[in-house]
């Protein structure tokens, strides 16, 4: 079987669906949303790329850089903000996160 | 075109950037002693960018940097609006950070780099520098969300934000790398050139869907809003004030330009979910503020239902709508720079305080506060003749000539709802028993900005709105 675009792209659509369902299904650790976020942004990379060697034309390889760059910058903010949130707290848990609820 | 010659063009953003540098090397050899001047010197740069943005205004440059970003009169206009507002924001945090013990030298610079990136964002004319201009002005903005790490509901709030931010960075990506598989080009114009000729394409249409769930959460439209009562609850109060004023005109200038300048021709795709956002935006912020005692999230569904004014006239889509938005938001801006300069002011013991209850009998303890929180009031409600009222009228009547009666009469009734919270706390500042009385003592600047956004709004409004009419139908016309 020739394994062809619309491959890349349902793989790359399922792990976003994965990655979104990440972040709303899980109720434990906000450790997993990260790995969630990153995940959604991979695929998305899976995408470009393979859109860019679909039609032939190098931004779409660009753009994945520029994402992958942008993805480690937001991890670290995130990592950071978590610590912050974990020495005010002493956990990570999602369910806790609801001192602001009307 | 040469790199020199391209770089002069970009001065405002080059001038943002390396001032943030140098004040970041700056502040990290002197301390927090100095972040006192630190702020004054970004204040400066903000006004500095603002001139610079001004002058470079004739020689309207359209493509730089191989068409990723361009300066036409909609960036100029939106930029200096971005600018003055964050400078005030920068201003309204020298005399109240500190009194919360939090006059460290890093909050100008964050500001400072978040301007950077809504000053790129209203540049974009490429996929991939929107994308840039977003995360470099959210990636900021989580942080400040952050600023007081100490507090618990200041790192939950940046810690939602985040998370939320980041999805909606997601959702935007998958978007965008979408449009560019099914058109072939991440630049505005070019996909421009596609959209438009035959059927209509599935994967586009896919594609702007993404990315305009992507942009609402960034807007705080409904169905994306749930971050911002939250967020504007447990930032520290002037992060609150800087992130429900410039932010928000950044991210509405780039929803227009992606949907006006990159698929005008398949609105028919993208009016109905505009329209639909809009309207529910404009509900939730009509419904949600009213069972509210705390004055920062009403604030925060105040600014979820102002968005849903402002996305009426993208729904319109044309010049005239893209020309009310500018208006709205102009105006909006004033308007909430001003009541948070009031909110700032509300200080007991040393001490922030945040409940709608604690303004009761204001009118008696404190008139002038009570007269200016009164203008502000009305202004959003949309009461003429306050300024407010200019606002939605610009929006209306270009959703009315755009044959979107039925989104105009939404509009109108939501206004009429929404004005119920906002006269209850007129209500409450004046006929209340009066609370304990506020600390006299307030910064100059405070004032100040509370007192001129105040006469801004009425009566000087009355005056302003026709050049500034003018204006925003100039800037809107360069996205057609």
């Amino acid at each position: 079987m020739e394994i062809g675009l619309g491959h890349y792209l349902t793989i790359a659509a399922i792990l976003f669906s994965i990655g979104m369902a990440g972040i709303f299904l899980n109720r434990k650790n906000v450790i997993v949303i990260l790995m969630s976020i990153e995940l959604m942004l991979l695929s998305v990379n899976i995408n470009l790329v393979a859109f860019s060697q679909f039609l032939g034309d190098m931004t779409g390889q660009v753009f994945a850089f520029m994402v992958l760059t942008v993805a480690a910058a937001e991890s670290a903010v995130g990592l950071a903000i978590l610590v912050a949130y974990f020495r005010n707290r002493g956990d990570i848990s999602v369910d806790d996160a609801n001192l602001m609820k009307h | 075109m040469g790199v020199i010659e391209t770089l002069t063009h970009a001065f405002p953003e080059l001038l943002l950037v390396l001032g943030g540098m140098i004040l970041l090397i700056t502040g990290v050899f002197l301390g927090d002693r100095y972040s006192r001047h630190i702020s004054l010197i970004a204040v400066a740069l903000m006004i500095g960018a603002a001139i610079l943005t001004l002058l470079g205004q004739g020689a309207s440059a359209n493509a730089l940097f191989d068409g990723a970003f361009r300066i036409d009169d909609f960036a100029v206009f939106s930029k200096i609006v971005i600018f003055v507002a964050a400078a005030f924001a920068i201003l309204m945090s020298i005399g109240t950070l500190p009194g919360e013990e939090l006059g460290r030298f890093e909050y100008p610079i964050l500001i400072i780099l978040a301007v950077f990136g809504m000053s790129l964002m209203v540049s974009a004319s490429d996929l991939i520098s929107l994308y840039m201009g977003v995360e470099t002005q959210s990636l900021a903005l989580y942080i400040l969300a952050a600023f007081n790490r100490d507090s618990r509901r200041s790192t939950e709030a940046g810690l939602k934000y985040f998370v939320l931010g980041a999805l909606s960075s997601g959702l935007l990506l998958y978007g965008a790398s979408l449009i560019y598989g099914f058109t072939g080009s991440t630049q505005f114009e070019t996909i421009a050139r596609i959209a438009t000729s035959g059927e209509t394409n599935i994967g586009l249409v896919f594609g702007v869907v993404f990315l305009i769930a992507g942009l609402a959460f960034k807007v705080s439209a409904a169905p994306f809003h749930m971050w911002t009562p939250d967020v504007y609850e447990g930032a520290p109060t002037p992060v609150t004030a800087f992130f429900a004023a410039a932010p928000k005109v950044a991210a509405i200038a780039l929803f227009s330009r992606v949907l006006v300048t990159s698929v005008p021709d398949i609105i028919d795709q993208w009016r109905p979910i505009i329209a639909i956002i809009s309207v529910a935006s404009m509900t939730v912020g009509a419904f949600s503020a009213i069972v509210q005692v705390n004055i920062k999230r009403l604030m925060a569904y105040s600014s979820i239902g102002h968005m849903g004014y402002a996305l009426i006239g993208l729904a319109a889509g044309t010049p005239e709508g893209i020309g009310s938005i500018l208006i709205y938001m102009t105006i909006y801006v004033v308007m909430t720079i001003g009541a948070f300069a009031c909110i700032l002011m509300m200080r007991r013991r040393g001490g922030l305080t945040e409940k709608i209850a604690d303004l009761s009998g204001l009118s008696k303890t404190n008139a002038p506060l009570a007269l200016m929180l009164t203008v502000f009031m009305f202004s959003m409600a949309g009461v003429p003749p306050a300024g407010g009222f200019f606002g939605k009228w610009y929006v209306f009547l270009a959703a009315v000539n755009a044959d979107l009666v039925w989104l105009a009469i939404a509009g109108a009734v939501a206004s009429v709802i929404s004005a119920f919270y906002y006269l209850k706390v007129i209500w409450v500042i004046w006929f209340d028993e009066p609370a304990p009385t506020f600390e006299r003592e307030v910064k100059p600047a405070l004032r100040f900005t509370a007192a001129g956004a105040a006469f801004l709004m009425f009566p000087l409004t009355l005056f302003l709105v026709g050049p500034l009419r003018e204006a925003a139908n100039h800037a809107a016309s360069a996205l057609f």
